[in-house]
This record gives structure tokens, sequence and C-alpha cells, in this order.
């Protein structure tokens, strides 16, 4: 019933920077209208909404600026950088199966100040699952995703060189990107060596930028999208995935901790499109933390298990690379909007208009938090 | 910023376990019909559903599965003793079921020797009284 039934249409987004003067509410709206007047659709056709369970503007504050008409449907996802694909995905269902007509999915938020940081707001009793973990000094979501980079370096013998490639890979096409937070700063293996340490086995460069901003997609009907402007980005196939012990923000507690919710995701997602890991020309992988590309790579199938940071050492992923990934610098250098970024991405790259385009690109993949439940598309053109 | 260690908060289904570590104990939660293991301990037993449950003391002996070593920023306690090593420690026991601490050499003199931790290597259990109720389990390297 989805396979190929709807399509994201217009992409729309602010500056992206350290800190923006205006709210997390002025940010959604100039986002969601740039989105809108992208696609050549007006406001009050909107009758579908998809957020995340982390945002802090309701449906009906946003509405109501905009200027929307009567809405059929809205959802949240949970899960921060789990949620991006899955907020998508549901409202593209409820466009194809008739419950809605034209959708906006948008993520806003000001994460640029360092007391917007969600692990500085620990309070003296924990309540949720990481009463296990934060008592005993395993705070951040930097500290979790460590302690799986370590085990993997472990595991196959590699080094924080054989990791530096992912940061500088991605700072090139950031280089390349003109509106990057990152932009102007190149980052160098030395750079990155020389770094100072957040959670050992990781430094500052593992790490994705604490940025303000907003970013938003329109969709409608693939039916509908034939009588648009712009090249419409097919979503192909849309799966989400839980692995049985996955906890926010890691799955230490599962058979395998270094094979989470995206082998489940990966292996569903497969199953409901015509393509396979070969076929896609472009990926967009969520990268909060550096150690998520590899550890993707290896679940999406891109990479025997192992063997991802060889791959990535030896330009897997840059732009001449067997699959380019993050091509506009993803959240470590464009900017950290919950994955939002990598959606607008892989849409720009189905339309042949990124910074760092791939000849002929016609399925980009694009997926969220490795390290949460989470959930990918599969983006397909004409 | 909180300036203490954040402390647990304890569920009914989790008395078991910290009253425990009060005595100095590791215990493991049971299923109290089919006797399957689980960590962290919940109310139903996610094989046969069933909602009672007993606690099984273990010999606090691990392997170290995996571990990090935190450096600023952080939260002020943690912060003003960084850097420090925490892991994630398979009980010897129930290998599957891995529980997070802090990672301290017996010989305090090795106390920032970092390189010298190594993954897959035996641990045993002590615990910190960090509250009234709370003696939080950490692993002591050989």
């Amino acid at each position: 019933m989805l396979k190929d039934s709807t399509a994201i249409v217009g992409i729309g987004q602010t500056e992206f920077a350290k800190r923006l003067e205006e709210s997390e509410l002025e940010l959604a709206c100039r986002a969601i209208n740039n989105a809108l007047e992208d696609a050549g659709i007006e406001a009050k056709e909107v009758d579908a909404l998809g957020s995340f369970t982390f945002e802090e503007n309701d449906e009906f504050e946003v509405a109501r600026n905009l200027g929307f008409g009567e809405l059929h449907f809205w959802s949240q996802a949970p899960y921060g950088g789990g949620a991006s694909c899955c907020a998508i995905g549901q409202v593209a269902l409820s466009i194809a199966s008739g419950i809605s007509e034209v959708g906006v999915v948008w993520r806003a938020r000001k994460r640029g100040d360092p007391k917007s940081r969600m692990w500085s707001h620990t309070e003296d009793k924990v309540d949720d699952h990481w009463k296990w973990s934060r008592p005993s000094g395993l705070v951040r979501p930097a500290d979790e995703s460590s302690m799986l980079m370590r085990r993997y370096m472990h595991q196959y013998g590699y080094t924080r060189e054989d990791l530096s490639f992912v940061a500088t890979t991605l700072r090139k096409y950031a280089n390349k990107n003109s509106v990057a937070y990152m932009h102007e700063k190149e980052l160098t293996q030395e750079d990155y060596m020389n770094a100072r340490m957040i959670s050992d086995p990781l430094c500052l460069y593992d790490n994705c930028l604490e940025s303000d901003g907003a970013i938003a997609v329109v969709l409608v009907s693939s039916k509908r999208a034939e009588k648009l402007d712009n090249k419409p980005a097919l979503i192909h196939s849309f799966s989400q995935g839980m692995s049985s012990e996955h906890q926010l923000m890691t799955d230490y507690h599962g058979k395998d901790p270094l094979k989470s919710s995206s082998y489940v995701t990966a292996e569903n997602l497969w199953k409901l499109s015509d393509y396979s890991p070969q076929d896609v020309d472009v990926a967009q992988i969520y990268d909060a933390f550096s150690p998520m590309i590899p550890f993707s790579l290896e679940a999406y199938g891109f990479c025997g298990e192992g063997k991802a940071l060889e791959f990535i050492s030896e330009g897997g992923i840059a732009e001449n690379g067997e699959i380019p990934v993050n091509t506009s610098g993803g959240s470590l250098s464009e900017v950290y909007l919950h994955g939002m970024n990598l959606v607008v991405e892989g849409v720009r790259q189905i339309r042949g208009v990124s910074t760092s385009q791939i000849a002929n690109a016609k399925v980009a993949l694009v997926t969220t938090c490795d390290a949460t439940p989470n959930g990918a598309i599969l983006f397909k053109g004409e | 910023m909180i300036k203490n260690i954040p402390v647990p908060g304890i569920e009914e289904y989790e008395k078991g376990f910290w009253e425990a570590a009060l005595e100095s104990k590791l215990v493991v939660q049971h299923c109290h019909d089919c006797d399957q293991p689980r960590f962290p301990p919940r109310p139903m037993c996610p094989q046969c559903h069933c909602l009672e449950y007993t606690w099984n003391q273990v010999s606090g002996e691990g392997e170290i599965w995996s571990f990090v070593v935190p450096r600023p920023p952080l939260l002020p306690v943690f912060e003003e003793i960084s850097p420090y090593a925490v892991g994630l420690v398979s009980i010897k026991e129930y290998p599957l079921i891995r529980m997070i601490g802090r990672l301290k050499f017996n010989n305090e003199q090795k106390e920032d020797n970092f390189e010298e931790i190594i993954i897959g290597s035996e641990v045993q259990v002590s615990f910190q009284k960090i509250s009234e109720e709370i003696c939080l389990p950490y692993w002591v390297m050989g």
C-alpha cells in the first residue's frame, strides 16, 4: 500500500547557527513556511502533522500560526534521534490510506546553548531506566555510545585513527555546503588526533554539533506530486525497528549490544523494497556520534561484520566512494537537528541539487539513530 | 546542575536488589515460575508472564565487556573525580546479564592507569554507600 504512493515534495529550513535569536516556535514556522513555498502548496491545504515527542512546539500552535485548515491526522514519534523517519513514515501512511492529503513534518530546536544539554538536567533522584547507569558516572549519550565503540575496536582490532575518517570525511562535505555550521572550518586527521577527549575513546569531533535551527518537509500522494513543479522524492519503503531489550539509548541488555534496532529496521526495510544495498546510490546515516555510521553501515548491509571502519578509512563513504554518506556534512558538521537535515539532504540528492551531488542518484537511504529504537526510509527518484 | 551523585529511585520490583546491596550482596531477579533470570529488574517475566519473582545471590564475579573514561563537561560530582573509568560488566553466572559500574583498581597507586584496563579481564563486585537506601555496586580489578 505504501510503496511509492507518497512523496516528499517540499523542503524548508532556517539558518543553522550556535545561537539564533528567535524562539523555537518562530523557527518551526519559518521552516514550514519555506517548505510549503518550495512545494507550491497553500498552508490551508495541510491536514496532517508529524513531529517528535521531544518537540516543544504543540501541533495547534504551529497550525494556528501557519493558518492550516482542518486537520485529520497528527502523530509524534519517540526517541529523539530515532524519530525523524518514523514521524515522516507515519504521516505517509496516513496519506496512503486516505486519512489525510497534505502532510507536514518538522523539527525545531535550540540546542546551541550548553544549558540545553539533556543530561545536564539529571535530577537528584533518577526514576527512569537511567537509574542503572547515571549514578555510576555513565551520564551522557556520548558515554553510552563510546562504550560500544571501545568494544568494537577491541573486537575487530581498530584504533582512533581508523575512526577519525568518519569525522574528516563528513567535514569535507560540509566544507562544500555553504549553509553548514562548519562550512569554513577544515578538519585534518592531525586535528582529530590532538582533540580533547570527551569520553575516551570518543573525542570532541566524534560528537554532533550544538546548534539552533529548524527543518520541515511536505508530503503528498505521488499522484498529487505529478502536478507539482519539484521532482518528487518517492517514499519507496519505510520501516521502524525495536530489538527486544533496546532502551534509550543503548542496547546493553540485548543479546549483542553491537547489533541493535538498526538490524531490525534494515531487515524489514529491504523486505518491503524492490532494492538491495547494492542499488543504493547515496545514504544519509544518523550521526549524533561517529560510531553510529560504521554500526549502521553494517546493519543495513553495506559492509560485512567488523568491516565498516576499514571500508570508511579506504574512502568508502567519501564523494567518490562506494556509498557516499551524509553528503551535506551530517550532524557532525552541518547541523544537529535530530537528523532532519539528513532527510532533506536525501531529498536534494534525489532532486539532483546537493552541494555534493552524486551523479544520477535514484535511490537514497535515510536512517535514524542506531543507539535507539529507530526507523528508516528509502527514497526513490523517477 | 545537581551537586551530588544522582540516586536511583526504588520501585517495588527493585527492592530486592537494593536490600541485598545494603548487605554487600549482588542478586539477580529470577522468575518464580520458570526461573528465567532478568536484568534490569521488572515486574513481569518476558518468557512466561509470571508476576512473582525471587532474588538469587550470585558470586559477584564478572568480566569487563567494555568501558569508557568520561572527561568534562560532566555533572559537577563526576567532573571533580574525572578522569575515571566506568565499565559494562558481564555477570559470571549469566554472561548476557550486563551491569554498569565504576571500575576501580585493587591497588590505589594505579588509579589513573586506564591503559591497563583490559576488556575481558575479571572483576569482583564491591559496594559504595551513596544514601541511606543505596549501596551502589562497582567493580574491582585484580
